[in-house]
């Protein structure tokens, strides 16, 4: 049998899988994980090297203590699932005294997610937060309804949109980011909004709003009746929408919305994410974030890429 | 205690009768330390209906075997779909998973009682507990003969009472209808069933005055306390009942 040699130019080429997202945010890998859905990364310390991981987002934190929805919070679907666990933390200076000291020295990038229910709270929480040494960025969810202003959400509309975002930039001085939902009709909208309010980047998306009914009970599952998608069945969702922010502003787009394996992960970078997030699928494989970090690693290496900026669709 | 992912062997499924049936996994590299009333979550592929690892008690561990044991009862897609895996294929599981029963604390006469398919982690505490030098009583409850398992196995361990809902085995009636509560007493509580059969338990344990630790069921996803998913309403707040629970001493929980 005739052996082919392929010309082995992998070892000559230096891959690079760093990624600069600007303004001091630079990740040794595209890969984070998503927000609620990987705690504060501790709890999977046992199951992967959580320096391996680009980034962690953790849990979403606001001003002051809540205590979330009443359980049921949680309804499985079709390729996924719904939750309804209503932003349950112990508030940002229960983290800053309790939680920080603890992860403050996993040598990845540890970013906030910030929620509120009004501007003061967004505002006050970032400010909290610019003050930890050790954490280079936060992530805006603008998901959530703005109580003050009749419980529409923030990230639904282009003008509340902006003005969240224009006041937590004036306090927080760092790195930006600035999670968008998909529950609106156009998201370029919102996206140029938040870059013109001064983002440093755009994640998206959020969970899409849902709804399950148990037939048997005749009653809906959810203790809110209504709750957010995600999982593998919002991934085509995710994809068009990371296309379409990505073409149409200049700030880095962060790309999210059911990626469960490393294939999901390349093509998010293909419609222009320039990093990614894993979400629900740290539920069904609690060491997915390094398998998918290193299949992008694979995925160069066959391509002979020497940087993730070279991944790129064809069209 | 250390979590691991672990592709284990099944070495028998046992179809015990229609709904339930035993599965015994094994490995060639020796399985993690578990805890009795700890739980693993298994891997069930292949289904777009069948999303999330599915919950399941650690039912008994035989050390020297190398063997884990889980009862599983049929009630929906995954767990059919689980009965009908055969020995030689492989299952993927997060383990072990929850805090488990406290058998440090200090008794000498508990009562274990389970309910239905709640019987599954009280083989397990037997064990543990026989190992200790305790002997513990059995406390089973089921719908009638048939649906009360492995007898046979729970004797080994300790002394065995049983009801059943139509009194074809044991007495007739609920496992809080037992004579024994009359005749006897006891010091520890510790319960897994059905949720109306654990709360009747946890109001007499109060009565009596006996300390009583339940096994919650609630529905989860991520198993590890990272998603805030599976919370129960305590009196220190919500509580996840993965990783807080899922045993939790019926005083502290809003009964
Ligand atoms: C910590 C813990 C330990 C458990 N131990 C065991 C065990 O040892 N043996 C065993 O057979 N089962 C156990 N269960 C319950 C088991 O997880 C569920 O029965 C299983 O997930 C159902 O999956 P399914 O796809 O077959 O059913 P689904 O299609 O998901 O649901 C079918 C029906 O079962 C009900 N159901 C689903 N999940 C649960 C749940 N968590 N609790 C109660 N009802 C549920 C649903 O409401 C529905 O009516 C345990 C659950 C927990 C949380
Ligand atoms: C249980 C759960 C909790 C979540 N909590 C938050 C949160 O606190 N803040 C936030 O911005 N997004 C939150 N999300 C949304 C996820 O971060 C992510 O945007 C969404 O799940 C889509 O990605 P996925 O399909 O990979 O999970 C949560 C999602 C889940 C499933
Ligand atoms: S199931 Fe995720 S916190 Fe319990």
């Amino acid at each position: 049998m005739v052996k082919i040699h392929k010309k082995t130019s992998q070892t000559l080429i230096k891959m690079n899988t760093t990624i600069d997202l600007g303004k001091g945010l630079v990740l040794k890998n595209p890969v984070m994980t998503a927000s609620g859905t990987f705690g504060y990364g501790i709890e999977f310390a046992d199951f992967v090297d959580l320096s391996q991981i680009g980034g962690i987002i953790v849990k979403g934190t606001t001003l002051h203590h809540r205590e979330g929805n009443p359980y049921p919070r949680m309804a499985e679907t079709p390729s996924g699932m719904l939750n309804a666990v209503g932003l349950q933390n112990k508030g940002v200076d229960y983290f800053i005294e309790h939680i920080y000291p603890e992860i403050k020295d996993i040598d990845t990038n540890i970013i906030v997610n910030v929620s509120g229910s009004c501007i003061e709270d967004y505002v006050a929480t970032a400010e909290k937060i610019n003050d930890l040494e050790k954490i280079p960025a936060i992530e805006l969810n603008i998901s959530c309804p703005n109580v003050k202003k009749g419980g529409m959400g923030f990230g639904t509309d282009p003008n509340q949109a902006k003005e969240v975002v224009s006041e937590v930039r004036k306090v927080y001085k760092k790195h930006l980011i600035v999670k968008l939902t998909p529950n609106v009709t156009d998201i370029v909208s919102i996206a140029k909004a938040v870059e013109s309010a001064g983002a440093d980047s755009v994640s998206l998306i959020n969970t899409m709003l849902g709804m399950a009914i148990d037939a048997k009970k005749r009653k809906p599952i959810l203790s809110t009746i209504t709750g957010g998608m995600s999982g593998a069945c919002v991934k085509p969702v995710a994809l068009r929408m990371v296309w379409q922010v990505s073409n149409a502003i200049n700030i880095p787009v962060i790309g999210l919305g059911g990626i469960m394996n490393e294939t999901d992960a390349i093509e998010f970078l293909l419609a222009g994410a320039k990093a990614i997030e894993i979400g629900t699928a740290n539920f069904i494989d609690p060491a997915i974030t390094i398998k998918v970090a290193e299949g992008i690693r694979n995925y160069m290496k066959e391509n002979n890429f020497s940087s993730l900026n070279e991944i790129k669709m064809d069209i | 205690m250390k979590k691991y992912i672990a592709d284990l062997q099944v070495k028998e499924n046992q179809h015990l009768n229609n709904s339930y049936f035993l599965l015994k996994l094994t490995s060639d590299q020796p399985l993690a330390e578990t805890k009795a009333g700890q739980f693993v979550e298994i891997r069930i592929d292949g289904s777009k209906d069948v999303f999330l690892r599915r919950p399941i008690s650690i039912h008994y561990t035989d050390k020297e075997k190398n063997e884990i044991w889980l009862l599983i009862q049929k009630v929906g897609k995954g767990t059919e779909q689980l009965s009908k895996i055969k020995s030689g294929e492989f299952l993927n599981i997060v383990y072990p998973l929850g805090n488990g029963f406290s058998i440090e604390k200090n008794f000498s006469k508990p009562l274990l009682i389970g309910g239905g398919v709640g019987v599954a982690p009280m083989l397990e505490l037997g064990a543990k507990l026989k190992e200790k030098g305790i002997e513990p009583t059995f406390l089973l409850g089921a719908r009638s003969a048939k649906d009360l398992l492995e007898l046979e196995m729970f004797e080994k361990f300790g002394r065995v009472l049983t009801t059943t809902e139509d009194g074809s085995v044991g007495e007739k009636g609920f496992v809080t209808q037992h004579s024994v509560w009359e005749k006897e007493s006891f010091d520890q509580i510790f319960t897994c069933g059905p949720t109306p059969m654990m709360k009747a338990i946890a109001k007499l344990a109060t009565e009596k005055q006996i300390d009583c630790e339940v096994s919650l069921e609630n529905k989860m996803a991520c198993g590890v306390g990272a998603c805030l998913c599976c919370v129960e309403d305590t009196k220190d707040g919500h509580r996840c009942v993965c990783s807080d629970g899922p045993v939790f001493n019926s005083k502290n929980l809003k009964w």
